[in-house]
């Protein structure tokens, strides 16, 4: 199987589901990543039972947020 | 260090104080060369809590940022946030939701002149200052 993992090329020797994938690209908290294949958002209770297949596009990105809450010096 | 160009950091104090109250955001797409980083665009998205306290990218926007930014050749060096009235430094919250260590996380406070900080985070959630130079 190929897939491309955030634009790049990537081949496993079976279908990974999302999960197995993440851990295969070594992704650092992959707890924290949200997911669009081809296009798609994926939801994270879909990740272990969505299996990828030759040709899929995958993108993982982090969530990003913040604020000025409450600011600190630590 | 990261590198903007005047044109650049105008453009991100201007549209910043055009989202006032609330907080703006967005990510910031360019080249990394000798640890040495140069913005090439600033990528200003909706911040989905349109809040003066708190910021959230927009997911969808955030994936074809990254992707335009890929199909110029450039990568994704950080992510940006105002503090309308308080200082450039880390809130808790924005250290709680660190989750990418390769990036910068750079913030401009509106309080008084706008100041603009970039930090880089390690695992636990340590920051240093990051070196900003405007061309």
């Amino acid at each position: 199987m190929i897939v491309k993992v955030n634009g790049e090329n990537f081949s496993a020797e079976k279908s990974l589901n999302i999960d197995e994938l993440l851990a295969a690209v070594k992704a650092d908290q992959p707890e924290y990543v949200t997911v669009q294949l081809n296009g798609e958002f994926v939801e994270r209770a879909d990740f272990p039972k969505t299996f990828l297949k030759d040709g899929d596009e995958i993108e993982f990105l982090y969530f990003m947020g913040g604020g000025q809450l409450v600011a600190t010096d630590k | 260090m990261i590198i903007f160009s005047r044109e650049q950091f105008s453009e991100l104090v201007e549209h910043a104080r055009n989202s006032l109250p609330n907080e703006d955001c967005g990510l910031l797409g360019g080249t990394v060369n000798d640890e040495v980083k140069r913005v090439e665009k600033i990528y200003f998205l909706t911040n989905v809590d349109a809040s003066p306290e708190h910021f959230s990218l927009d997911a969808k926007e955030q994936f074809a940022a990254v992707k335009d930014m890929r199909a110029h050749g450039w990568q994704l060096l950080g992510n940006f946030h105002s503090h309308p009235s308080s200082p450039a430094r880390p809130s808790d919250e924005d250290k709680r939701l660190v989750f990418d260590t390769n990036l910068s996380y750079l913030i401009l406070s509106l309080e008084q002149e706008p100041t603009l900080k970039s930090f880089r985070f390690d695992r636990e959630k340590n920051f240093a200052e990051e070196e900003i130079r405007t061309v």
